[in-house]
């Protein structure tokens, strides 16, 4: 069979999907990013549990939680839409609907991003707003 | 060639259930489990740069009894998932694939997960 395969297509090393390894090393380096995040997220968490709206919402608007927390929320996504993905592959055996819900999981963990984003981002200039 | 009906490897029904094949599984669940405790995340997030009142519908909610049986859930889920993604990445760097070893990280997977759940609900709650 490789014989149909020119050097170049060999040398690249992209398969039949034409990414490689990505999705599977993309999937390992958002894992590497969320072990330690996670343990930031629930430790932020507990340190802030009980607190008011006001002391909750300017600790948000802090900048290093602020980054750490939009690290952690990009990291889940990326991480959450690959491994999604290959449930619908393994488990959706009808192609229209397998694509849709691929697609609609990729616009869905973008606009949950995106909209997250904005809002750590309006927290953190409503603190500097205030100083 | 005859297309004879032939059981097919792993055929769920006639495979016993082995903890390797179970935590594997398991990873899975939780994994789809904390994509919606993801999209909670950001309701949460979203709920409190909206402001006062959005905010307190949300931790209403999440402070209710419903709430906390899902929050319990999911941070079931999270540390099942740190913990058997841990293993996952050992084994990725060649670590830990002898059955032994497998099985061994298994159990530990299975004791620590509900045992981290409750000291995490307890941190959170108490």
């Amino acid at each position: 069979m490789s014989a149909f395969r020119t050097p170049l297509k060999i040398v690249h090393g992209l398969g039949s999907a034409r990414e490689g390894a990505n999705h599977w090393w993309m999937q390992r380096v958002t894992a590497m990013a969320l072990a330690p995040l996670s343990v930031w997220f629930l430790w932020f968490a507990i340190a802030n549990k009980g607190g008011d709206y006001a002391a909750l919402s300017s600790a948000v608007g802090q900048p290093l939680n602020a980054v750490l927390l939009l690290a952690f929320i990009w990291a889940l996504f990326h991480h959450a839409y690959l491994g999604l993905q290959v449930v619908i592959e393994d488990y959706v055996h009808p192609r229209a609907l397998e694509i849709t819900l691929m697609v609609l999981i990729r616009f869905g963990a973008i606009l949950a991003v995106l909209s997250s984003s904005i809002a750590i981002l309006r927290l953190v200039f409503i603190a500097v707003e205030r100083t | 060639m005859a297309t004879r009906a032939r059981p097919l490897s792993p055929h769920l029904q006639v495979y016993r259930p082995q903890l390797t094949s179970l935590l594997s599984i398991i990873h899975r669940a939780t994994g789809v489990a904390l994509s919606a405790a993801a999209l909670g995340l950001v309701w949460g997030v979203v709920a409190l740069a909206t402001g006062q009142q959005a905010f307190a519908t949300f931790t209403d909610l999440a402070n209710g009894f419903i709430g906390r049986l899902v929050c319990a859930g999911f941070v079931f889920c999270l540390m099942y998932h740190w913990l058997n993604g841990l293993r996952h990445l050992a084994w990725d760097t060649g670590w830990g694939l002898e059955i032994k070893r497998a099985y061994a990280t298994g159990w530990v997977v299975v004791v620590l997960a509900p045992t981290l759940t409750a000291l995490l609900l307890w941190l959170l709650w108490a």
